[in-house]
């Protein structure tokens, strides 16, 4: 079982709200390995794939998010993640506070 | 067959309908008759599925921005993790709605509970993804509610009736006099009959229902006296539309040949499809709330653009009339509008707003600019009560205009214009002589110079008093306005009552704003007006 680990710091206005969230767990749900999600270094570790626990997580813009993942595609499954991330969820447009 | 009832409440829109008598909503709320805690996890399942497939459906009709939204309530619905508190309820014996219902609550407090008022606003999403399966686990069915019918309630919100397929007819009879009045707005401008404040109404046991819009009656189980008083309506109503056909093809003229502009209302660019552009002389007011449902889900800039130039190419030259956002009083938006004020109509709403919310007002300016070189666009701030409001928008527009102009981007500066709503511009105009036109929103005029609030029906009678004091502050406006070349036209519900065209008219005014289902109406009224004493 391969395992990974990384941590990115996240510049979305105003966090992981909807929008970002509803791409994060699609992106996740698309990997076969266990994905996991944290704010803090120490946890707690939360299913990156529920879009339910994800949003509880309430993490707001400046947050460092951690991924971790379990499984045969842990380490693509926790760069592209982090990849998600980096690329501010792919919104350019001007408007992306709103999602 | 019950026996016939007549009921009589105050007309909230013109017109009859006969049809099918539907519930908006149950008073007593709908339970389900809990089954084994199988059948209940499956009745849940399945009704998360339906709701799901529902928004699916939803989402492929709507603009992007909306389906995001839309997306987000379909994922929630989608993880198990949201209704797993339900089924552990469910196999302790709990029936699957209260399961649902209870299971839900607990997230939507979650997020209420939150300091940021992004994730606060997700607690309305959620109660409307509780709702809608709710209504399938207890089988009230869809959420859309049926077009072709009376549909009686306590209220019916602006986004179900915009929902509502009323293109077979239909209309509304609400029992309170709650916070209606945005509803009845949009009823009168797609013509369907409307009745509020019908009270001791039982509806339980009659299966249809009559209304007529113009009157405030309705009658349940309508025997055969009825129903051919209604034909008889529906004759006369079909014969009026005829001739209002025939007017609103022409421009507007009064009987001794003065032109009069008749311009339309709009609450969202989709109704302009319906309407012929030659039919009127421009758009009098675009209410553009419409574009904002959602604090957390602002339109951004482009998306404003977009709406903004379509309309201008609609009116192929013709003067549109744009007010920027109007939130607040009985139109709040989850996450933009100040919560918990004590009187929502004398609080921060309309141009209040967009200062304390001046990140939002700057991107619909920037949208407006862009919008403005693409036709005839005049910009409209709401709300106006000290003439520094005035300078202080012109003066954001401007600075917005100067940043589009560095940055290379295509734009323009249309006429900024104000509304007249609040009694202090109608009292003393020469004090707002900075505005390049004014605008009379009758309706917030009345309620706040009769002090009487227009969605409460006990009060109602006062709004309605204080006519003759209304007549006399738009004559004052005028007269003012011609002095010093300043345009002003009426924009409110008075424009569009064929009762008062004559008495505007002889006050000087020439440009009428209604909403499109009266526009021959009004321009008939016009014509039978001779202002030549």
């Amino acid at each position: 079982m391969n395992e990974a680990q990384t941590s990115v710091l996240m510049v979305h206005k105003i966090g992981l709200h909807a929008r970002p969230s509803v791409k994060l767990t699609k992106l996740a749900k698309g990997f076969t390995s266990k994905v996991e999600l944290a704010v803090a270094a120490e946890g707690p570790w939360i299913d990156a794939k529920s879009i339910v626990k994800v949003m509880a997580a309430k993490a707001p813009q400046d947050t460092v998010l951690h991924f971790r993942a379990s499984g045969d595609d842990a380490e693509n499954a926790v760069r592209a993640l982090a990849d998600l991330v980096t690329r501010d969820f792919d919104e350019d447009r001007e408007d992306a506070s709103h999602g | 067959m019950p026996h016939t009832v007549e009921l009589r409440g105050h007309p909230a829109s013109p017109g009859v309908f006969c049809g099918p008598l539907v519930t908006v909503d149950a008073e007593q709320p709908v339970t389900r008759a809990g089954g084994s805690p199988d059948d209940e996890r499956a009745a849940l399942k399945t009704s998360i599925a339906q709701a799901i497939e529902e928004l699916t459906r939803l989402a492929e009709q709507v603009d992007e921005e909306s389906a995001d939204i839309i997306g987000f309530q379909i994922a929630m619905l989608e993880d198990p993790e949201l209704s797993q508190p339900a089924g552990d309820e469910i196999d302790c014996g709990t029936p699957a709605d209260i399961a649902w219902k209870t299971a839900v609550e607990v997230q939507v407090a979650d997020y209420e509970a939150s300091d940021d008022e992004y994730f606060r606003a997700r607690a309305a999403d959620l109660r409307d993804l509780r709702d809608r399966v709710m209504r399938h686990l207890t089988g009230l069915g869809k959420s859309r509610l049926p077009g072709g019918a009376v549909l009686v309630g306590d209220d019916v919100t602006p986004t179900r009736f915009l929902e509502t397929d009323w293109s077979g007819g239909g209309g509304i009879v609400l029992t309170g006099g709650s916070a209606t009045s945005h509803v009845a707005m949009l009823a009168r401008s797609r013509g369907v009959p409307m009745v509020i404040g019908v009270s001791g109404c039982k509806i339980a046991g009659h299966r249809e229902a009559l209304i007529d819009g113009a009157s405030g009656e309705v009658t349940l189980s309508p025997d055969a006296d009825a129903l051919l008083r209604f034909e008889a309506l529906s004759r006369q109503a079909e014969e009026a539309k005829k001739t209002d056909a025939e007017f609103a093809a022409k421009p507007a003229r009064t009987a001794d040949g003065e032109p009069v502009a008749v311009m339309i209302n709009v609450a969202s660019a989709d109704e302009l499809d319906a309407i012929d552009v030659a039919t009127c002389d421009g758009i009098g007011l675009m209410r553009s709330e419409f574009l904002f449902h959602d604090g957390a889900a602002l339109p951004g800039e482009d998306i404003q653009f977009t709406v903004y130039r379509r309309l201008l190419e609609w009116a192929e030259g013709r003067p549109v009339t744009i007010r920027t956002l109007d939130a607040g009083g009985d139109k709040p938006i989850a996450g933009l509008t100040v919560d918990g004020e004590a009187n929502t109509f004398l609080g921060v709403r309309g141009i209040r707003l967009s200062f304390a919310r001046e990140d939002v007002f700057r991107t619909q300016l920037r949208a407006l600019a862009r919008a403005a070189p693409h036709g005839t666009l005049k910009v409209m701030w709401p709300m106006i009560t000290h003439p520094d409001e005035l300078d202080r928008a012109a003066a954001i527009f401007d600075e917005e205009l100067a940043s589009l102009k560095a940055a290379g981007i295509e734009c323009a500066r249309p006429q900024l214009g104000m509304m007249v709503e609040v009694p202090a511009p109608a009292i003393a105009p020469d004090l707002f002589d900075a505005a390049e036109f004014f605008s009379i929103g009758s309706n917030d005029l009345t309620q706040y110079v009769a002090a009487a609030a227009r969605d409460n029906v006990a009060v109602m009678a006062l709004a309605e008093g204080v006519r003759p004091v209304i007549e006399r502050l738009v004559a004052g406006l005028v007269k003012y306005g011609h002095a010093r070349g300043i345009e002003v036209s009426i924009c409110g519900d008075l424009a569009g009552d064929e009762s008062a065209v004559n008495q505007l008219l002889k006050a000087g005014l020439r440009s009428l704003s209604v909403a499109p289902a009266v526009l021959g109406r009004i321009k008939a009224a016009v014509a039978s007006v001779r202002l030549e004493a």
